[in-house]
């Protein structure tokens, strides 16, 4: 951690009493100071409340994603065609829930519950990453969900390692390293399927014209119109534009794909030797619209299966409060640990 | 006698852990609480995890898993019952999980084919019979309608529980003994949940025998189908 900033101490905690307008201005003053020097803020630190706000939408939207985003690989795992692959899936899907669970722990240090952002996704005041509304039609899907939507996410949440809101940060370091896992066993199933039969590459390559679209949607609105990304920038949150990581991405998927011996679903997309970037064609901004107001292909799916679970799940959370309610005064098991 | 693995137990075995996994798998996605989203995949990971190490001792994991048809498993039919609500899920793993353990505790400490593979496994099955017996307790002891939902439950697998303890040909264990065992210690994870042990035939519904012969329960056909289909649509391809 940074020290160049004024010391701990002087940032007040958060839950000290209501100071005045001078008092506040001091917060803030140090609030900055600290975010200037690359500091962390702890959840017992003063912060704007607008910076709150926006952590826990962001925080709270991403672990929605992580477990929407269980349901269209899921959709695989009783399908999965070999035993290996079957428990690479499963693993896959158990660690996208554990990513959930940290996420859902990091925004209740800025002072929610998990209950009540659950509440907001199963009501659709908070959202999810659209690319979850898109169906996993074959297997290959699979891979190309490993490749593609992993690969995006990680060029995403790379830089939110560095984020200056320390749990935020702490959760997306552990996240990241079972991500870019995750994202080499995609490539590697791909892999399998184009250097198989025919009908397999087939299937690998309809899987990837399929998602890169979408996947290049995950960075979100161009930077132009980009609503938060200018003050997340300033509260070194957000690091990079939309545009400069979607175009760190296509950089990095190009080669992956010549690769991989497959080819991207777009005829615009070479090398501009003048840039050292690739160029690309237009994304499609009225179907990523579309889908963000809830009209993609599988988004009353999704959440439906996310409100039944819950719903049907509901005697089963109050079994064990009650339960626990019951025994409160025990002092003995304590819960399930692995030997 | 050489050290020759015995087909008919690694078969039997290997089933029981790839059919269960299966089911398992179904609930990703459908938990009541994120913490058993990743609970029941661990126990999934875990059972398909020995799945694969057993069905190897004997021919090639994919071609058992995949190519044969529903009459040449061996597993039982108490783990191919359908998840049910999460009671059944539990009914279910509280006597499968209780079953293996003891059997995997008797097979890790005598030397034999199944030594190592036991030996590993037993402390896998060990956590998955803790987290088993702590819903029972929960659910049972917990609200009116759950202690309904777990007495409903544990009524309704009961039947399929007695087959657990037909010998499998190359398992060299008491088999009366871990009976015995069995129903002791269900007894008392039931007493501690407030609910009643089931009467009635333990029996199956097959009174020749059931799944360890290949005599399946309706609903084990179409998980099949379900689990083989891709497999068999690509003949001769590899993933």
């Amino acid at each position: 951690m940074a020290t160049a900033a004024a010391p701990r101490t002087d940032r007040t905690p958060a839950d000290g009493a209501p100071g005045a307008t001078a008092d506040i201005a001091a917060h803030q003053h140090a609030f900055d100071t600290a975010v200037a020097a690359e500091e962390r803020i702890e959840p017992r630190d003063w912060m704007p409340d607008a910076y709150r706000a926006t952590l826990v939408r962001q925080i709270a939207q991403h672990a929605h994603s992580e477990i929407i985003g269980m349901q269209p690989e899921a959709n695989w795992i009783t399908r999965a065609p070999s035993l290996r692959r079957k428990a690479i899936l499963m693993a896959k899907v158990q660690d996208e829930a554990g990513h959930g669970l940290y996420l859902y722990s990091a925004a209740e240090t800025l002072g929610t519950s998990r209950e009540e952002l659950l509440d907001k996704l199963h009501s659709g005041r908070q959202k999810y990453s659209s690319i979850f509304n898109y169906p996993t039609l074959t297997w290959a899907d699979v891979g190309a969900i490993g490749w593609l939507v992993d690969g995006a996410a990680i060029t995403n949440q790379v830089p939110l390692c560095r984020c200056s809101y320390g749990p935020y940060a702490r959760a997306m370091v552990r996240i990241c390293k079972e991500e870019s896992f995750h994202q080499r066993q995609g490539y590697e199933l791909l892999l399998a399927l184009s250097q198989g039969t025919p009908e397999q590459h087939a299937m690998a390559q309809d899987a990837v014209d399929r998602w890169w679209w979408p996947s290049l949607m995950m960075f979100g609105p161009p930077d132009d119109s980009s609503q938060h990304s200018a003050q997340s920038m300033e509260w070194k949150i957000k690091r990079h534009s939309n545009d400069e990581l979607r175009q760190r991405f296509v950089d990095i998927a190009v080669p992956q794909a010549k690769s991989l011996g497959l080819t991207l679903p777009d005829p615009d997309l070479k090398w501009n030797e003048e840039r050292g970037h690739h160029d690309f064609g237009a994304i499609d901004w009225t179907e990523f619209k579309e889908v963000l107001k809830g009209n993609g292909p599988c988004n009353e799916q999704r959440i439906s299966q996310r409100r039944r679970a819950h719903d049907e799940g509901a005697w089963v959370r109050e079994a064990a409060a009650a339960h626990a309610a019951k025994h409160a005064g025990n002092t003995g098991r304590t819960g399930a640990t692995r030997a | 006698m050489t050290a020759t693995v015995p087909t008919a137990a690694a078969l039997a075995l290997g089933d029981d852990a790839l059919v269960l996994s299966h089911r398992l798998g179904e609930w990703a996605g459908h938990a009541p609480v994120l913490e058993e989203e990743v609970a029941l995949a661990n126990i999934a990971l875990d059972l398909l995890g020995q799945a694969r190490v057993l069905l190897s001792m004997t021919g090639d994991e994919d071609e058992l898993a995949y190519l044969r048809e529903e009459r040449a498993f061996r597993n039982l039919q108490l783990v191919e019952q359908p998840n049910g609500d999460f009671a059944h899920t539990i009914a279910r793993q509280l006597y499968f999980s209780t079953y293996q353990h003891l059997l995997y505790s008797e097979l890790a400490s005598r030397e034999g084919p199944f030594q190592p593979l036991a030996g590993k496994a037993v402390k896998e099955v060990a956590y998955h019979r803790d987290h088993a017996e702590q819903w029972t307790v929960r659910l049972g002891d917990g609200t009116d309608l759950s202690h309904d939902r777990m007495s409903r439950a544990c009524d309704a697998l009961w039947r399929f529980t007695g087959e657990m303890f037909q010998p499998i040909p190359g398992v060299e264990v008491d088999w009366a003994a871990l009976e015995a065992s069995w129903i002791a210690s269900v007894t008392d994870v039931l007493g501690r949940a407030t609910l009643t042990v089931p009467e009635g035939p333990r029996t199956g519904a097959w009174a020749a025998g059931a799944g360890r012969q290949g005599l399946h329960t309706e609903s084990f056909g179409r998980m099949l189908a379900e689990m083989q289909h891709l497999h068999r649509s690509h003949p001769g391809a590899s993933w």
